[in-house]
């Protein structure tokens, strides 16, 4: 599975990339390729607030829908319209094009309960056995 | 058998039911033969009085069905398969409710329909509840010349639940009595605000009224609010369509494509939407896909909102509907054809047109013409419209539905319905067996 | 197969409704009217009546194959009951006759079939009220629901907020208690397919309003603590719901009303072998006992002193209004037929061989494929494709297999608690001879998977067409001729 180094994420396989105070937010490789062909990503609204570990899009695939939960709190400040037209970016480019909201980080210190690429791998090994 | 499974009898299978479990009584009759029970149920079969000559439909309608959609619809391959769960070895009720959806569109001037609800009025519930989910907001504002059968419906689903619910009175010019009308825009801008999800109307409404929305429409989009319209199908082979409206949710009872009156179901509940609204709505839809061969296909699409996978979280708790009813409705619309839904539309308006006339001059009826029926209208009497009704099937007329039983203040009118079924003669003679009784 | 709208020609016509007898020749105001006319097709009614021959051919039906459908009871549906469905009396019966002055006495025979039909099912069930209008089994259960929040409404209930159910549960009970304004608490299950009383135990609080249960599961697994399940709820003053979905399995061995549910739904399209329809119409039937009965959907149909039936809206305390009329009529009187027909001792054979065909089957199939639970079932069993998925064959796969077989493949992937499940449901009215040609098959499918695998991939071949592109269908979705 691939991970992305300088990114964040949680337990539910959500990402998180922080630059300055923008968070972009997508879903790991492990969540997409468990999902399978995703059909389609329902957006949370524009200026939407959401606090940490809050269900704010779902994802669908065939045979299942997904909640994905916010890795931190924030204002939705934009949304991946490409993902409307091309929904399949998520399944082939989940960390770059596949990207799916930005928010405005309204708590920094919240970074403290996501895990760095390191532990998030150690997690995945853990889920195998 | 049993020897196979490795129990002596057929109670040995039943071990985990306790004693405790058996039950306190099951006492009912012993079986019949297929003669016996064919002859019990055509004794009560003939305990319903079907032969008076209908005037009556509130939304429910004596049309002709032609022979061959009873026969088609009969095929056991239809009605004694299930959900197309497997699409391979379900074409044929794919592909059938697929073309039940494209003449839907048709019928409505929407882009998007659904594989049918239970029925017009569990279909308008599901409607609102569709508008609260996008809209997010909780404010309903119902036209009451919206079906009372339907407005009782709604009212019950969400007794329970918080929402705002505002139902605009039925008025008529300046009468201060309720007299039936077309809706009434007043009363419907005035509750417009930033909280409503949707207004509710009818068309035609449930006084005949028939209607152009698209003001109303247009105020509402202004607003932020959606605005679903409930249609009777065969009027629409006339009428301008919901969708040239712009309304936002269509919905409706389809029993008239088709289906027997069956006292009162099943019926077809329909739904159609905005493309925008597709991944809202509740209910089974049917996509258009290929085949590892790149064939054609048709399959299930969207499941990802319904029950069986979001449970909970599923755009409705709907898993049966009413597929062959809405296959029979699609090969109803099939046969009848692009020229007999007109030519039975017209039907349908000529004749109302001519029993109006008729009923005009049977002394002591006010027929409503302040605005523009389809093939139903209201006539005020110049006594309680049960009662006579009651006495017009002793003449062998069902002669309408008294509105007084749904609108306190409408006891003297009576709702009249006229479909292509009827015959001049027909008429003639309801007009003078109600001026019989009403000189009486 | 071409649509019918292709079949189209410009001016062809199918139907001809005749000329207009009277004389007036009225018009829709333009305001009012349509632009062009509504864009149905034109054919004649040949093209149409070979169109859906051709289509309806395209189906597997109970009529035409075996059709094991795990927890939808596809059994046969017997054709006299269709005979009686369309008997003029009963389907040219127009539904507000009855609502008009003196027009009960139009209808006396529909009322009577729907008054005897709540009566039988009382006595089947161990409760003591029916409202038949209910128009599915969701829908059914959506009303029950409804039916818990008036009782905690009336007796001053405001706290509660959830609605317990087991992870086993169909999808419709979660979403029915949802629609209805409750949040639902999910209860695992334990190794015998039961339910987990601690972890039931630990779900209770005063915020429960109610516990829905299949009984048997659909698992084909009978609870064995339903007493204790029924006294830990009710200790909260819950509600217990009874789902019917399964009452095929215990026709007059067991009835809910006897042991502590206060409220149930019946699918006569499962049970009382009304039609499937491709997927509806069913009919959804509820029943409860003495504490609910008030609340119950109004109309109720009601037996006169006189002898007379007629319909009664004076229930102040009820729910109101939950469908148009008075049920899927004409759906409920083939159930009566059909119990009329097999009577009591009837109905009790149908439980008998439902759970005779199904132990059967789950005895002959066990060596081939994992058991979910390696004991007695009810009226249908859940395997698994553990085995053979090791080998890349999945259920979805085997499902595939046995449509070329020219079998409707039993329900894959429910519940969904089990992975890659199968789920057969033979019913009682399939021989000894179909079960064993299905059971062979089954064998030869695991056999092929040890032998070839590979070769499901391209399963089924023999049908009009292969395996859809779902993906596809869901990306670009496209739901009418028209767009």
């Amino acid at each position: 599975m691939e991970i992305m180094d300088h990114y964040l994420y949680t337990k539910e396989h959500e990402w998180i990339n922080i630059e300055d105070n923008i968070g972009t937010i997508g879903i790991t490789d492990y969540a997409q390729s468990a999902l399978g062909d995703i059909t389609y990503v329902e957006f949370p609204q524009q200026d939407q607030e959401v606090d940490q570990f809050e269900q704010f899009v779902s994802v669908e695939s065939v045979k299942a829908a997904s909640d994905i939960f916010s890795p931190m709190s924030g204002k939705v400040i934009e949304v991946n319209q490409k993902l409307e037209d091309n929904p399949a970016l998520v399944n082939k480019d989940c960390y770059i094009k596949g990207w799916i909201a930005k928010i405005e980080i309204k708590d920094m210190d919240e970074s403290n309960n996501l895990m760095s690429a390191e532990e998030y791998r150690n997690y995945l090994e853990s889920l195998e056995h | 058998m049993l020897g196979v499974i490795g129990v002596k009898s057929i109670d040995d299978l039943f071990v985990d039911i306790k004693p405790q479990h058996v039950p306190k009584s099951f006492h009912l009759p012993s079986g019949l033969s297929e003669y016996e029970v064919l002859r019990r149920l055509t004794e009560l079969s003939l305990k319903n009085n079907v032969y008076l000559t209908p005037f009556i439909g509130g939304g429910y309608y004596d049309h002709y069905v032609p022979a061959a959609v009873g026969m088609l619809i009969s095929r056991g391959e239809f009605y004694t398969a299930y959900t197309p769960y497997q699409p391979e070895c379900a074409q044929g009720t794919l592909q059938g409710l697929f073309e039940f959806q494209s003449h839907m569109c048709a019928l409505t001037g929407m882009e998007v329909a659904n594989a049918s609800l239970y029925d017009g009025g569990t279909a308008l519930y599901e409607a609102m509840m569709m508008a609260i989910r996008i809209t997010g907001r909780d404010k309903i504002i119902m036209d009451g010349g919206v079906s009372p059968i339907y407005r009782k419906i709604l009212r019950t689903y969400t007794h329970h639940l918080h929402y705002q619910f505002e139902e605009t009175p039925v008025v008529h010019g300046s009468e201060s009595v309720p007299a039936g009308g077309q809706t009434s825009r007043q009363e419907i801008e005035k509750r417009l605000d930033k909280n409503t999800a949707a207004v509710i109307l009818q068309n035609p409404n449930f006084f005949g009224a028939i209607d152009d929305f698209t003001d109303i429409i247009e105020k509402a989009h202004a607003v932020g609010a959606l605005v679903i319209v409930s249609v009777y199908p065969i009027s629409l082979g006339l009428l301008k369509t919901p969708g040239d409206m712009d309304a936002d949710i269509v919905t409706g009872e389809g029993q008239s494509l088709g289906l027997p009156l069956n006292f009162g179901g099943p019926y077809l509940g329909f739904m159609c939407v905005k493309k925008q609204y597709v991944r809202k709505m509740p209910g089974r839809i049917v996509g258009e896909t290929v085949d590892a061969q790149g064939r054609r296909c048709f399959v299930n699409i969207l499941q990802a909102r319904e029950q069986h996978i979001r449970r909970e979280k599923a755009t409705s708790n709907i898993c049966t509907n009413v597929s062959l009813c809405a296959l029979q409705a699609a090969i109803f619309m099939s046969i009848v054809g692009k020229g007999g839904l007109k030519e039975m539309a017209q039907l349908n308006l000529d004749k109302a047109e001519y029993a109006k006339q008729c009923l005009e001059k049977v002394k002591g009826v006010q027929v409503q013409r302040s605005w523009p029926t389809f093939n139903e209208f209201t006539i005020c009497l110049p006594q309680d419209a049960s009662q006579v009704v009651a006495r017009m099937m002793d003449k062998g007329f069902a002669a309408g539905f008294d509105l007084g039983r749904y609108y306190k203040g409408m006891e003297k009118y009576l709702l009249v319905a006229v479909t292509e079924k009827r015959t001049k003669e027909e008429i003639d003679r309801y007009a003078k067996a109600l001026a019989e009784v009403l000189c009486n | 197969m071409q649509l019918i709208f292709e079949k189209s020609v410009k001016g062809r016509r199918g139907f001809r409704f005749g000329t207009c007898d009277v004389p007036v020749k009225a018009q829709v105001p333009v305001k009012y009217a349509r632009k062009d006319d509504a864009p149905l097709p034109e054919v004649s009614e040949l093209d149409a009546v070979r169109h859906y021959t051709h289509l309806s051919q395209q189906n597997f039906s109970i009529d035409t194959h075996f059709y094991p459908l795990g927890s939808c009871t596809m059994k046969y549906n017997p054709k006299f009951t269709e005979t009686i469905a369309r008997l003029a009396g009963f389907t040219d019966l127009h539904p507000l006759l009855p609502q008009l002055a003196s027009g009960e006495k139009l209808t006396q025979g529909a009322l009577q079939v729907l008054y005897e039909l709540e009566q039988w099912m009382c006595e089947i069930t161990g409760f003591c009220a029916f409202t038949l209008q209910p128009l599915a089994g969701a829908h059914g259960e959506l009303t029950g629901i409804m039916l818990m929040a008036a009782y905690h409404k009336a007796k001053g209930n405001t706290k509660k907020k959830y609605v317990i159910i087991p992870d086993s549960a169909h999808g419709t009970n979660p979403a029915s208690a949802a629609v209805a304004g409750y949040e639902t608490i999910s209860i695992p299950s334990n190794k015998d397919g039961g339910m987990d009383l601690e972890a039931l135990k630990s779900a209770i609080s005063n915020e429960v309003a109610g516990l829905m249960m299949t009984v048997p599961s659909t698992y084909g697994v009978f609870e064995s603590n339903i007493e204790e399940i029924a006294r830990l709820i009710h200790s909260v003053d819950g509600i217990m719901y009874y789902d019917g979905a399964n009452l095929n399995a215990v026709l007059g061995r067991f009835r809910p009303g006897d042991v502590g549910f206060d409220v149930m739904h019946i699918n006569t399209h499962k049970t009382f072998t009304t039609p499937h329809g491709g997927g509806g119409p069913g009919a959804g039937p509820v029943g409860v006992n003495a504490k609910l009965e008030k609340f119950l959907p109004i109309s109720r149909v009601i037996k006169k002193p006189d002898g007379t039936y007629a319909l009664n809206y004076d229930y102040p305390d009820s729910i109101g209004y939950i469908a148009s009329f008075y049920g899927n009529f004409a759906l409920l009187v083939r159930a009566y037929a059909y119990m009329l027909m097999l009577g009591q001792e009837g109905l009790q054979q149908t439980t008998d061989h439902a759970v005779l065909n199904a132990n059967y089957i789950m005895t002959k199939l066990k060596k081939h494929y994992k058991l979910c639970f390696d004991r007695l079932c009810m009226h249908e069993t859940v395997f698994c494709a553990a085995f053979q998925a090791q080998r890349g064959v999945r259920a979805i796969d085997v499902a595939k297999f046995l449509i070329d077989q020219k079998i409707h493949p039993p329900t894959v992937y429910f519940p969904i608690s089990v992975p890659e499940a199968i789920m057969i449901e033979p019913t009682e009215t399939e021989s000894k001879q179909t079960m064993d040609h299905f059971i062979q098959k089954m064998i030869e499918a695991d056999e092929l998977s040890k032998t070839n695998p590979l070769a499901f991939k391209e399963f089924p071949k023999t049908m009009p067409i292969s395996r859809p592109d779902e993906v596809k269908a869901a990306r670009d979705v496209k739901t009418s001729y028209f767009r």
